[in-house]
């Protein structure tokens, strides 16, 4: 199914500006010059396979990996030049989904929920804590696991607790490291219809890194594709995967026939 | 991951200057230099994490104290017990309190509670920070805006710094009540005698450096399996040789330093 909702996109007004990002760990070559532009309340989807630095992208953008050449530049900052208390502001105006959920085992999801809450915006109160707690929980629907542990709860209820946890902070910036990933196609058109939701309520700016072809038809204004380093194609779904290009076709071909 | 410590410890040297195994070792030697620097830069800069200093102070100390209270009260019996022969063949086991006590507090105490630590909280917190790192619950501290090098180290190094000397003294006290009810046992010697005679031969020396000992072993084990957590790589597999170091090297510079210590601290008692 195609993208449904009719959100305005500003394209006049960049978030995210990548000019010439490069980085290699020792030998090994990841990201070999990505341009990237992404626009006020537009989804991106990122796709690529296994290995070739998708998580290492949104890495660099959130400043947890420092990149070796080129610009990058979030919400009028460049992540590179600023100080470490400004990274940190900024840091409070982009929510990060992780690929492996990174729940806070030693706490509850209650207290994970609160973590950033109670630690950037200490005018809140306890009431107040509570009620956006609650709120976000309810908005991926698990609101019944509150007081439970990350460890009792199923892969795909982890991925759900984590956007919760970032959408708390209403972020400005979503970055969402495969959010459908190992999950149920009804679970996973629940994560796709939340992150459209996210998008129209907030008017949020969103990376979405899929090897999911239906997240991505679902979520992404724009589809983005990742080889070799590079982006080698960028447009809607329909004018990705109708290019011929070959590279991109055996993507598309692997992921519905198998 | 915008950590230097942890980017010396990923470098490999193209060409070695000695050997493979022991440049890396003085790159690690480096790397861990770094992270204690880092650990004092971060020490004085606010904002302070005085609740988790709390919370760690108390999974620190409070958590250990029944293994501290058992191993004590254990070691006091015993020591007592294996003196007891060798003074009563000089008939001399009227002092044994004292002799029990001098061991006790210069000795027993500190490196007792110490090695106990090394291997409860330093492979704790080694396996904690390990599998924190690798499963990125460190990095999403990070973008949530929290510095997780204050929140995760500098906490846990002041919980263990602060909390090792309070447990050597708890475990001294232990082990003197241990050494009492055994020599009570045996030469039927009062309570009050007891102490009297053992705090004779104690001064404030012994205990100064029981309780310097005592600091420096607790920031030992808490910056290095932090360091040892913190910069783990290699997935699940690295969280257990984290907590294995951690036990291991915090053990191994806890005895080189009562070297040190002891000797430093002879040449004040000469001079
Ligand atoms: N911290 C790191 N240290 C060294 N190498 C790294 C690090 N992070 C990533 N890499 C390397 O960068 C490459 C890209 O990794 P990345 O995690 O970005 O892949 P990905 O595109 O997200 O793949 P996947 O779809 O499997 O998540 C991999 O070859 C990986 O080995
Ligand atoms: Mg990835």
């Amino acid at each position: 199914m195609a993208k449904s909702n009719t959100h305005i996109i500003d394209r006049t007004k960049r978030v995210i500006s990548i000019r010439g990002l490069h980085k290699s760990f020792g030998t090994n070559h990841v990201l070999r010059g990505i341009d990237l532009d992404i626009f006020q309340g537009e989804n991106v989807v990122v796709l690529g396979r296994s290995g070739t630095g998708k998580s290492v992208l949104i890495k660099i953008i959130a400043g947890l990996l420092k990149p070796d050449s080129g610009s990058v530049n979030v919400l009028g900052n460049d992540v590179e030049r600023i100080s470490y208390r400004e990274l940190e502001k900024l840091r409070l105006r982009i929510g990060f989904s992780f690929q492996s959920s990174a729940l806070y085992d030693s706490m509850t999801v209650r207290e994970n929920l609160e973590f950033p809450l109670l630690r950037n915006s200490k005018h809140l109160s306890t009431q107040q804590v509570r009620q956006a707690v609650e709120k976000a929980l309810d908005a991926v629907g698990l609101s019944q696991t509150i007081n439970q542990w990350p460890g009792e709860l199923s892969g795909g209820q982890r991925k759900r607790i984590g956007i919760a946890r970032t959408l708390i902070m209403q972020p400005a910036i979503m970055l969402y490291d495969e959010p459908t990933a190992g999950l149920d196609p009804i679970t996973s058109m629940e994560i796709n219809d939340l992150i459209n939701e996210v998008q129209e309520r907030f008017n949020t700016s969103s990376i979405i890194i899929t090897h999911d072809l239906t997240c991505a038809k679902s979520t992404g204004d724009r589809v983005a594709v990742l080889l070799d380093g590079r982006f080698v194609k960028q447009g809607s779904f329909e004018e990705v995967f109708t290019s011929g290009d070959e590279r991109i076709k055996s993507f598309y071909d692997y992921n519905f026939i198998t | 991951m915008d950590d230097a410590s942890m980017k010396l410890k990923q470098k490999q040297p193209r060409r070695y200057v000695v050997s493979r195994k022991l440049d890396a070792f003085f790159f690690d030697v480096y790397a861990f230099g770094q992270f204690i620097a880092r650990f004092f830069r971060n020490l004085f800069l606010p904002p302070y994490e005085f609740k988790e200093v709390v919370h760690q102070c108390y999974m620190v100390g409070v958590k250990s104290l029944p293994l501290i209270t058992l191993t004590g009260f254990i070691t006091g019996i015993v020591f007592t017990k294996q003196s007891r022969p060798s003074l009563s063949e000089f008939g001399a086991t009227s002092w044994l309190p004292s002799l029990v006590a001098i061991a006790i507090i210069r000795a027993l105490a500190p490196l007792v509670t110490g090695l106990i630590t090394a291997g409860k909280v330093g492979s704790n917190i080694g396996a904690e920070l390990g599998s924190m790192k690798v499963t990125e619950q460190i990095d999403a501290m990070e973008v949530s805006a929290t510095n997780p090098f204050k929140f995760l180290v500098v906490t846990r190094v002041i919980a263990t710094t602060c909390m090792v000397p309070l447990l050597m003294l708890y475990m001294a006290l232990v082990a003197l009540l241990g050494a009492f009810v055994n020599v009570h046992a045996n030469e039927q010697t009062s309570f009050i005698l007891f102490i009297e005679n053992g705090f004779q031969s104690i001064n404030f020396l012994d205990l100064f450096s029981s309780v310097l000992k005592s600091v420096v072993f607790g920031f030992t084990i808490g910056i290095v399996s932090c360091y040892q957590g913190y910069t783990t790589t290699q997935g699940t597999q690295g969280v257990g040789r984290a907590a294995n170091t951690s036990v291991v090297l915090a053990m191994f510079l806890i005895f080189i330093e009562e070297i040190i210590i002891v000797q430093v601290v002879n040449w004040f008692r000469i001079t």
